[in-house]
């Protein structure tokens, strides 16, 4: 098969039984992951969770203890980071000081020996807005912009997947705001598998299709964002992405359709396709502040009730969040938008109240 | 490396705040010591350069230039050895100071610091007493020789007319070697300090861009180190196109260095005129080669 025959044909990239281990400590355990050719999936997961670590394997940049990786039908395991048709937005962005920026952009394209270089890294400088900069030496260049070279240097070789190493970390909020959708933008343009690993959940959410959410090596859950967020399976996974109020329950029977949950004392009713098939113990009900609602202790509309006592509040300007602390002394955090609706006051007596279509169930820990 | 230099408006503010007393204060010390051991005695040997006479009678300024012709003429195959021999001990100090260097700057862990005071125990002992060791190190009757007779290298350096006799001492080959071994420091510590800098997360990234074993080396980790080769190299041959110990020492009437010549014509011949022409001949052709050299090496882009 000719090189640019494998070429089209992949892009797909595949996880088998990774794992990496350093000594005695598991960095990566055992992740098996399918990422489809054009996809945006990020890699989220908390500091230390093994997903620098598995980008860096994909790179080659780290050799796997145990496990393969596949690109299309190809076994890359074992070749070396220069024979791979990979490449990373490494998150110091790694610029070569020495290089001006249209050979930072052309150094992968003269390596693989194409001819005519400049005018393809010119056009990818084009694509990230910085064909003006190009005789300028990176550390003539802001954050940002240095930023948007790495992604040009990378993106310009045609790779079957494109790795981003926590890119937008160094750049503040702003930035990183815009950054975002710039990426979104390139990815879609230039149809590359993006592969993003971030701990930061509203920039995976942001951008990609799909999240795996890492945690101590593993896979804990995997999905569309919008699935992530409302069907969390763990409730690690409930409280990284987004704030979630957690009710240990049993389950104590049916009523319309609708399964009846006792926790503390207090009867909801939840949705039975949220259960967890198969686990019956160690149950929690999740509940995410903003699908709670202050109602009146007249007002019957929502079935799901319970009673508290404003422990905090904290105006942001959007919304209202409280605290509500009950009588179990659970402290549940409520958050009402800012939508005229009356506020409530430190010390007030409250009801809360949700529809069990906007609760969620989370196995045991 | 961007520095944080504070903007030139500021410094100028600073400055006439300040004016020029403090700096100048601080530099008289250095300047003085500039002006009476190094300016007066430049000026004082130019002009024994242009002068004519003798030692017995006296020696007269009368800015007579056939002194440099004089010296060029008779003296020029010893300034070129003495170029060549500082080039090839240069070239063979950055062979066995780089590798060195990279292995003390990124693989040597906890033992950094005593591998660095390591490169630098030699001069704990005189220079003339570690050139007299290779005295020992290279004689006929030694192991170096031995082990060198035995491989078939002596005949080999015989063939390319680096040494003679089936032996080592007192050639060519003896003379680098000691000018190898004495400036080994000087250029693996300038060297240690530009690799340690070096960012290895380049290196990554250029493995991530295509880059083979190879071309990781030569087009980003050979480019970054340049301002410790440029300075490890002048540090080098600039010394050691002077030297003359190590031929001295080492050498044989084939391998005599411009140092010796003006040593003797300073010190035996007592030909002071001649003596001082050859030393500003020597000076005047470092400066024009070692100019010649950073401008070729552009460092000032480098850093």
């Amino acid at each position: 098969m000719s090189e640019t025959a494998t070429r089209k044909a992949s892009g797909e990239l595949r996880l088998v039984e990774l794992v990496r281990t350093y000594d005695e400590f598991v960095a990566v355990d055992g992740i098996d992951l399918d990422v489809p050719a054009g996809s945006f999936f990020a890699l989220l997961g908390p500091s230390g969770c093994g997903k620098t670590t598995t980008l860096r394997m994909v790179a080659g940049l780290e050799t796997p203890t145990a496990g393969r990786i596949f690109l299309g039908p190809n076994d890359i395991t074992n070749t070396r980071a220069h024979q791979r048709r990979v490449n990373t937005v490494f998150q110091s962005y790694a610029l070569f000081p020495h290089l001006n920026i249209i050979d930072n952009v052309g150094f992968g394209l003269r390596q693989l020996k194409v001819d005519n270089w400049k005018p393809k890294a010119m056009a990818a400088l084009e694509l990230v807005k910085l064909a003006d900069r190009a005789k300028q030496k990176p550390r003539q260049l802001s954050g940002g912009m240095q930023q948007r070279v790495a992604l040009a240097r990378a993106i310009v070789n045609e790779p079957e997947v494109l790795l981003l190493d926590e890119p937008l970390g160094a750049l503040d909020l702003q930035l990183r705001r815009e950054m975002q959708i710039e990426l979104k933008r390139i990815q879609s343009e230039v149809g590359i598998t993006f592969i993003h690993v971030t701990h930061d959940q509203e920039e995976a959410m942001t951008m990609a299709d799909t999240i795996a959410v890492m945690r101590a090596g593993r896979i804990e859950q995997l999905g569309a964002p919008s699935d992530l967020y409302d069907r969390p399976a763990t409730p690690f996974v409930a409280n990284f992405l987004g704030q979630s109020n957690l009710l240990p329950f049993a389950i104590d029977g049916q009523t319309g359709g609708l399964v009846k949950a006792l926790s503390h004392g207090h009867t909801f009713l939840v949705r039975p396709d949220q259960l967890p098939s198969g686990v019956l113990e160690g149950l929690q009900l999740g509940i995410r502040p903003e699908k709670l609602r202050l109602v009146s202790s007249s007002d019957r509309t929502l079935t799901n009730r319970m009673d508290g006592v404003v422990s905090d509040v904290s105006f942001t300007g959007v919304a209202t969040t409280y605290l509500v602390r009950m009588p179990w002394d659970q402290e549940i955090t409520v958050t009402q938008p800012n939508d005229g609706s009356n506020r409530a006051r430190l010390g007030e007596q409250v009801t809360l109240g949700w529809d069990p279509h906007h609760s969620f169930v989370v196995g045991a820990s | 490396m961007a520095f944080a230099v504070p903007s030139r408006g500021a410094r100028r503010t600073a400055k006439a705040r300040r004016g020029f007393a403090t700096p100048l204060i601080l530099l008289a010390p250095a300047l003085l010591w500039l002006i009476v051991f190094f300016i007066v005695p430049t000026i004082s040997l130019a002009s024994q350069s242009l002068q004519t006479g003798d030692i017995d009678n006296g020696y007269v300024l009368t800015w007579h230039f056939q002194n440099y012709a004089d010296a060029l003429s008779r003296y020029w195959s010893q300034f070129a050895r003495s170029f060549g021999y500082a080039a090839i001990a240069t070239i063979g100090t950055l062979i066995l100071g780089y590798p060195l260097a990279w292995f003390i700057a990124h693989r040597s862990g906890r033992f950094k610091t005593m591998l660095l005071v390591l490169v630098v125990a030699p001069f704990f002992t005189n220079f003339l007493i570690r050139t007299l060791a290779w005295l020992i190190i290279l004689t006929d009757s030694g192991p170096v020789t031995a082990f060198f007779r035995a491989t078939g290298l002596t005949n080999l350096l015989q063939a390319v007319g680096l040494t003679d006799n089936n032996s080592l001492l007192f050639s060519h080959f003896a003379v680098i070697s000691g000018l190898i071994y004495n400036f080994l420091p000087f250029m693996v510590l300038p060297l240690y300090s530009s690799i340690e800098r070096l960012d290895l997360r380049l290196v990554d990234a250029a493995g991530d861009l295509y880059a083979n074993g190879w071309n990781k080396f030569w087009k980003v980790i050979w480019p970054l180190s340049l301002p410790g080769v440029v300075s490890g190299t002048l540090l080098t041959f600039i010394p050691a196109s002077g030297d003359y110990i190590n031929s001295k020492l080492l050498g044989n009437t084939q391998t005599v260095m411009i140092g010796q010549v003006i040593d003797s014509q300073f010190l035996r011949v007592l030909n002071y005129p001649l003596a001082a022409a050859l030393s500003f001949i020597l000076m005047i052709s470092i400066i024009v080669l070692v100019g010649a050299y950073v401008r070729a090496a552009g460092t000032e882009e480098l850093v």
